[in-house]
């Protein structure tokens, strides 16, 4: 997924620290050559700090949210620089997308499974750099040669010689900067590859980990809102006489889309927020409603829309005689365990936002924006994100809190949803409408067009990067396709439907590989054939992908003619550069499921923390099992019908079954992992479902189509 | 209203509103924030302290109801028990993002020191209120198991 890619090329930039010590980072030197004069004006990317005291602190560009970032880009970092990983300190960066910009996205963002592979090569080449330059000052002061030096824990010997990192930190500030130094080919690491502990994983044991709803201030005043009953919705006019006189209650406001109060105590607030009489004009999405949602969707899937993926000719094949099927996912809310918080403290000069946010850029805009300030009055201090999922690249809850504390000058004022509110004020994973024609000849598909017709995210959250009706994150899943098939064609169509859509872990992989997948599947049948041999056969220009599934069928034990009461579900894809198998394995009865194992396969390329990167394919599969088993968001009359965890469940301890995770492959990068477990779980779950009970369900979750998962 | 509970073995005495839920009474009033919101509705286990030994959730526990009572949060659990979950937490390398796992660990540890060698249907059970929104309810599974068998050795 590069969306939004950006050429630039590195180069090392390595400063003195004031009172000792050095300072290193990558500019990001820029093609163009106003960037290249900026940059030259000393703009220096802080990733490294080391001190005489021999402290190594990593300035963490990337926000922590359960992937790991932390611990994982340290290891990047740890393995050129010749540190134990686990001596680093991590410094959480703010907002300064000039030096850490995602060159993947375009923008300092923590998102769509880059963060390790846009930070492969810059964070190693500032690893070796500064090595390099800590050995020079080493061979300088004891008159060796470079090559005479050992570098291990960072410490650096030559004989009798040794010096750590710190005592030798000032001087290599002064050593030239080397230039393209070579990193570690694969087989030289150290560090990568390792599994050491999480960084973060001991506080989080023992709840000391801040998270964004845990910063704290001093002087801090807390914010609850009474939000619109509909998105888009104003509040005309409220009377808050009722609290205004309530013994803590310092303040009211209305900041448009609800009415704030703010109070000493939480409690004082919420409750007073709930007490306020407002009146609401709802909006333009007043009248929407779930059935409204499908209509509008149904009535655009003739459009023809935007071609993501084309071969030969399906039109004439299609005519005579294929097979047709409309696939549907309904609409997910995010559900962060931690609901949308922010705290800001805006002064005359200066705001001040402490915030779990995935995208500190888009926060320090929102924030301009709301106060009329400039960018560089505004700092960000992203803090430790309780489940972020692509809810915390929005920036709703950061504009709303600087327009509260707009009116507290001078205190910082912190707001925290409830989870009602945080259900009721997503932005929704998309609904999306699947239309899916094939034709079969003699055991092969002949012409396959899938048409994906579902509201766009990134017509709304990045505008500019729709063009032409092509909404680049809408393709995923289509563009990437892996089967050779003659004929083919793969269309996306753009259908606004008056809900506010949001980017879900995995995105529109998920929603066109329950599509894709689950229909394969079906040509597969009408084939005849074993679902896994016939896919296989369509693999045999991608041996990548090929030897994934073949594995995840040797791992999982599947067979095509299991006892009867079993039965296995498959479904393959390409996604962040990683080829990945989920193999379902389910047992019970024609109205009664039991997820007995899911099987998870994948080449993702050199695993960078491989313990991390298994539970980052856990973990991805449960946040697929959301989608698949029975979650879904409903709207009546504008307004979110779901409130809390017991009308939208997201799955609990005996939802999940074993998941078996293996790694394989043999390429020399890197790729994307923090989504890949969520798309083929449905599809997978699914097609095992159909295999055991002989019902076909094309539309998520699967409990709607008549099953029950026990 | 000065209302006085015992919190971690300190007698501490905190001036809210009776009917301010216990979980706002730690995190706001007293400023510990190790215990989380996530529900407010006693669905998701992200705000689970002991109540006189009692796993409770703090979201709809008021002050009231817990005046002159023994209170255990996060940051005062200890004893053998917490220390081999925790050791096994840490093992396991259990948290992804975090948020739940102060609820699932005194969930943990209040199952152990009931049910020291829990079958996979009683951590099921025990553990089944607590929401992990990351997924790792398999690793919290291999840390009980584990937790429990440091704890057998040890006995
Ligand atoms: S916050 Fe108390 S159970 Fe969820
Ligand atoms: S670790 Fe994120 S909710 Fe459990």
């Amino acid at each position: 997924m590069s969306a939004l890619p950006i050429s630039r090329r590195e180069f090392l930039k390595v400063t003195a620290i004031a009172g000792g010590g050095m300072m290193v980072g990558v500019n990001l030197g820029a093609i163009g050559e106003a960037e290249a004069a900026a940059a030259a004006g000393g703009v220096e990317n802080a990733w490294i700090k080391i001190t005489p005291d021999n402290k190594i602190t990593f300035i963490c560009h990337r926000n922590e949210m359960g992937q790991d970032v932390h611990t994982s880009l340290a290891m990047l970092l740890a393995d050129e620089l010749g540190v134990d990983p686990r001596k680093v300190t991590i410094v959480q960066a703010g907002s300064n997308p000039g030096l850490y910009i995602n060159k993947l996205l375009g923008g300092q963002i923590t998102g769509g499974s880059t963060s390790i592979r846009d930070a492969w090569e810059p964070l190693r080449q500032a690893g070796a750099g500064a090595r390099t330059m800590l050995v020079g000052a080493a061979a300088a002061q004891w008159k060796v040669s470079p090559g005479d030096c050992k570098v291990e824990n960072g410490v650096v010997t030559s004989g009798k010689n040794k010096a750590t990192f710190g005592q030798l930190a000032t001087a290599a500030a002064k050593q030239p900067v080397p230039k393209d130094v070579p990193t570690k080919a694969k087989g030289q690491f150290t560090v990568i590859g390792s599994n050491i502990q999480r960084l973060d994983g001991a506080d989080k044991a023992r709840g000391k980990t801040v998270f964004g709803i845990d910063a704290k201030q001093p002087g801090m005043l807390y914010a609850a809102m009474q939000h619109s009953p509909v998105i888009g919705g104003k509040a005309v006019s409220f009377d808050a006489s009722a609290v205004e006189k309530r013994p803590g209650v310092k303040k009211v406001v209305n900041i448009g889309d609800g009415v704030a109060v703010i109070a000493d105590h939480y409690w004082t607030a919420r409750q007073a927020a709930d007490a306020i009489k407002v009146q609401w004009d709802r909006g333009p999405s007043a009248k929407v409603d779930t059935a409204s949602v499908w209509a509008t969707l149904d009535k655009a899937k003739d459009r023809p829309g935007y071609v993501a993926g084309k071969k030969g000719d399906v039109a004439p094949v299609l005519a005579s005689g294929a097979l047709e099927a409309t696939y549907m996912c309904q609409m997910l809310s995010h559900a962060t365990l931690e609901p949308q918080n922010c705290m800001t403290l805006v002064t005359k000069d200066t705001i001040d936002i402490w915030a779990p946010t995935q995208f500190p850029q888009g926060a320090e805009g929102t924030a301009a924006a709301v106060s009329g300030y400039k960018p560089a009055q505004i700092r960000i201090h992203p803090q430790f994100i309780g489940g972020g999922f692509g809810r915390k690249l929005e920036n709703d809850f950061i504009a709303q809190s600087v327009a509260i504390s707009k009116a507290m000058p001078g205190v910082p004022v912190k707001m925290i949803w409830t989870r009602p509110e945080d259900m009721g004020h997503d932005f929704y994973r998309p609904p999306s409408l699947h239309v899916m024609k094939g034709v079969v000849k003699d055991g092969k598909v002949a012409a396959l067009s899938a048409k994906l017709v579902s509201p766009s995210v990134t017509s709304r959250a990045f505008p500019s990067a729709v063009k032409d009706g092509n909404d680049p994150f809408m393709t995923e899943g289509l563009a990437n396709f892996t089967y050779d098939i003659p004929n083919m064609e793969l269309r996306s169509v753009i259908e606004e439907v008056g809900v506010r859509v949001g980017y879900w872990r995995s995105v529109s992989n998920a929603l066109n590989a329950f599509a894709t997948e689950g229909f394969i599947d079906e040509l597969a049948v009408s084939a005849q054939q074993d679902p896994v041999a016939f896919r296989l056969a369509m693999l045999g220009t991608q041996p990548l992908q090929k030897a994934v599934l073949e594995k995840a069928v040797q791992l999982s034990g599947y067979t095509a003619t299991p006892p009867s009461g079993r039965a296995f579900g498959v479904a393959s894809m390409e996604c962040y550069d990683t080829h990945a198998v989920i193999i379902a394995e389910v047992s019970g009865t024609a109205s009664k499921v039991k997820l007995e194992r899911l099987t998870v396969v994948a080449d993702a390329g050199v695993i960078v923390h491989p313990d991390q990167a298994v539970a980052q394919l856990e973990g991805g599969v449960a946040t697929g099992l959301i989608s698949t088993l029975r979650s879904k968001i409903t709207f009546k009359d504008g307004a979110v019908e779901q409130t809390n965890f017991h009308d939208f469940q997201v799955p609990r301890m005996s939802d999940v079954p074993p998941i078996q995770v293996a790694f394989i492959g043999n390429r020399d990068k890197p790729a994307g992992l923090g989504e890949v477990g969520v798309p083929l779980v449905a599809p997978a779950v699914a097609n095992a479902v159909f295999k055991l009970t002989g019902k076909r369900i094309r539309a998520l979750p699967l409990e709607d189509g008549g099953v029950t998962f026990a | 209203m000065p209302t006085t509970i015992n919190l971690n073995g300190k007698p501490v005495t905190v001036n809210a509103a009776p009917d301010t839920p216990m979980l706002w009474v730690l995190r706001d009033h007293l400023g510990m924030t190790g215990t989380k919101f996530g529900c407010g509705a006693a669905l998701c286990g992200a705000c689970t302290v002991y109540v006189d030994g009692v796993p409770t959730r703090s979201c709809v526990t008021p002050l009231s109801a817990i005046a002159g009572k023994k209170v255990t949060s996060i940051e005062g659990l200890q004893g053998k028990v917490a220390s081999a979950v925790q050791a096994a937490w840490d093992k396991a390398q259990v948290p992804q993002c975090g948020y739940c796992q102060s609820g699932q660990v005194m969930a943990a540890t209040a199952l152990l020191t009931k049910t020291p060698k829990p079958t996979d249907a009683q951590i099921e059970q025990a553990m089944q209120g607590n929401l992990c929104r990351c997924g790792t309810y398999g690793r919290i599974r291999t840390a009980i198991h584990d937790a429990s068998k440091q704890l057998e050795g040890k006995a």
